[in-house]
């Protein structure tokens, strides 16, 4: 079965989802603790947190893919002592995961902060008289409760990494069977003679892809407001 | 001498409010009583580790929870104080089981199950254990919350207005746990309510705070009686203590004896012997200077004038009836007409129908600290 799709446009496939899992799985620690320090904390710089976070949702994906290259290229701040322990980000896949992780932070972070939110800190209280540590109160209490909507922020962050074009191309180019996702594959095909056909079918995945990925974030947003309306 | 259940000295400050507060409480059960307002929750706050007091120090049998002096705050977590609150807050993603079983997993006790046959069977909540929090009544999730409080091995357990979101019916179905909770649990419990009948019923020792002060604290059935806390708790009234005699059907009367005589009172349901608490307050209580005749109240115990308290527009007249106070309103020139003066014999008469069913309580030797 091979949806009329070439080795090429397969290849553009499978590499998106292996870019949009690594970037998903990588950025949900992360995700989930500033979305814990957003809802549930008070200090210094918070609006500032507050601000970088939503930032990639901001800024031209151009620009964000160019500091992207500033900050891990070879040569970058990060990059150069990266670089010497064996870790490189420029024009690689993982490098694609890293900027699809940036651009889907916000989304990822905005959709775990409203439903560790939704969590009632009165039953956290509850479980702290019932001898819980805060970890453990994090952990049997706030977490299972957000749970399905944490989940639908990672989903949001995966659709969403299935979809970067433009920090992905700039930071990592669009080299085919290594940085070359599916949206730059159909850019690649829209731009040759006789592309159309091809580009189509990837579009027609891309969709479907989307879609299904949209379906499962309502759900499990549908199944966390009637969690919490159980209470 | 051994260390109090709870020893409390804190100072708070919270905008316009100021709460000053000192108390200790023994064994038994120590309510908080007072208007909303007077600092009763924040008092469970700081007690529970909920909230930090500016000044202060909180001791719960001789282990100290929070010394500002020496810069010493327990977090909730580790203070062994549990609480019932307001609104049961089970946790939703959890059965009632689970909901029980959270505090001994994290207390770090083995699981005994005896003890928890003997809770569950206490609360009467055997039958809930696979049902989820959402299917519960009021009634039920508040008895759930305790045996989760209880079941955490609390060295204090704080029940914050646990009735007061429930009716009447909810109220009355709950009460006899608590009483039993008081007398077999062996947990010295602080209890807040603004309800004189929920106090006057449970309580051994009262602390009465008005705004964000103690305005008296001491044995329950004490400080019912006090005219100049009428405004705190509404009306005055006297607390007996009584036994169960037993119940005619013909006329559908209970048959109470105690300190103060018999008294005859509509049907309780209760077995002869069983202990009672009965508040009868001092509008519900006539005075007569010789033995009625031709009177359609039932009850008419002969005693003598302890002592007139002037109250508001009128006066209280207390009754020594064979040692035990009752409590009777009279206005002034009754009192007059009447010449009621200490050491007076006069008849105090209650009527059967005054008695309120909510009035009453499994009664026991009451606990002075």
């Amino acid at each position: 079965m091979s949806l009329g799709l070439g080795p090429e446009e397969w290849q553009a496939v499978l590499l998106s989802l292996q870019v949009a899992t690594l970037a998903t799985l990588a950025s949900l620690p992360l995700g989930l603790g500033v979305a814990w320090l957003l809802a549930r904390r008070r200090f210094p710089g918070r609006a500032l947190l507050d601000g970088l976070v939503h930032l990639p949702l901001i800024l031209p994906p151009v620009v964000t893919g160019y500091l992207l290259l500033l900050a891990f290229g070879r040569k970058g701040v990060f990059g150069a002592p990266l670089a010497e322990l064996g870790i490189v980000f420029a024009f690689r896949w993982t490098g694609a995961a890293l900027a699809c992780a940036v651009m889907g932070f916000p989304l990822m972070v905005r959709a775990m902060r409203l439903s560790l939110e939704a969590v009632d800190t009165r039953l956290e209280d509850a479980a702290g008289t019932l001898g819980a540590s805060p970890l453990m109160v994090f952990l049997t209490v706030t977490l299972p409760l957000s749970l399905p909507g944490c989940l639908a922020g990672a989903v949001l962050a995966f659709a969403k990494a299935m979809g970067e074009f433009g920090a992905t191309i700039t930071f990592v180019s669009n080299i085919p069977g290594q940085t070359q996702t599916l949206p730059s594959a159909i850019y690649t095909l829209t731009q040759v003679p006789g592309g159309e056909g091809p580009a189509l079918r990837l579009t027609l995945v891309s969709v479907a892809l989307s879609i299904t990925a949209l379906l499962v974030s309502e759900a499990l947003a549908a199944r966390a407001g009637r969690r919490l309306g159980a209470g | 001498m051994t260390d109090p259940a709870l020893a409390v000295d804190v100072a708070l400050r919270r905008g316009a409010f100021t709460l000053e507060a000192a108390f200790a409480a023994g064994p038994g059960l120590t309510a908080l009583f007072g208007r909303s307002g007077s600092g009763k929750t924040t008092l469970i706050d700081l007690i529970a580790g909920l909230a930090r007091p500016d000044r202060g120090r909180i001791a719960a049998g001789g282990h100290v929870l929070v010394d500002t002096a020496s810069r010493r705050f327990l977090p909730p977590h580790r203070r062994r104080v549990g609480v019932v609150f307001q609104d049961a807050r089970l946790f939703p993603h959890l059965s009632v089981a689970q909901n029980l079983a959270y505090g001994r997993v994290f207390a770090r006790l083995p699981h005994d199950p005896a003890e928890f046959a003997a809770v569950i069977g206490m609360l009467g909540i055997e039958a809930l254990l696979a049902r989820q929090p959402a299917g519960l009544s009021g009634g039920e999730r508040q008895r759930v919350a305790i045996g989760r409080a209880l079941l955490a091995k609390p060295r204090l357990l704080l029940m914050d207005e646990p009735l007061a979101a429930l009716d009447e019916a909810r109220k009355a179905e709950i009460l006899p746990y608590i009483e039993r909770l008081r007398d077999e649990a062996g947990v010295p419990i602080v209890y807040v309510s603004h309800s004189v009948a929920e106090v006057a019923r449970l309580a051994d020792t009262l602390v009465v705070l008005d705004g964000g002060r103690v305005a008296a604290t001491g044995p329950a059935e004490t400080l019912l009686r006090r005219a100049d806390l009428i405004p705190l708790h509404g009306e005055p009234g006297a607390l007996l203590d009584m036994v169960v005699e037993g119940t005619d059907a013909a006329t559908g009367l209970t048959r109470l004896t105690g300190q103060a005589g018999p008294l005859l009172v509509p049907d309780l349901a209760k077995p002869p012997g069983a202990r009672l608490r009965v508040r009868i307050p001092a509008r519900d209580v006539l005075v007569a200077t010789l033995p009625p005749q031709g009177l359609s109240a039932r009850n008419a115990l002969p005693g003598r004038v302890a002592g007139l308290v002037p109250a508001g527009t009128g006066v209280l007249v207390e009754i020594d009836c064979h040692g035990a106070i009752l409590l009777a309103r009279l206005t002034e020139a009754a009192v007059r007409d009447l010449a009621l003066a200490p050491g007076r014999e006069v008849v105090a008469i209650v009527k059967s129908a005054a008695f309120d069913p909510a009035g009453f309580g499994t009664g026991r030797p009451t606990i002075a600290i």
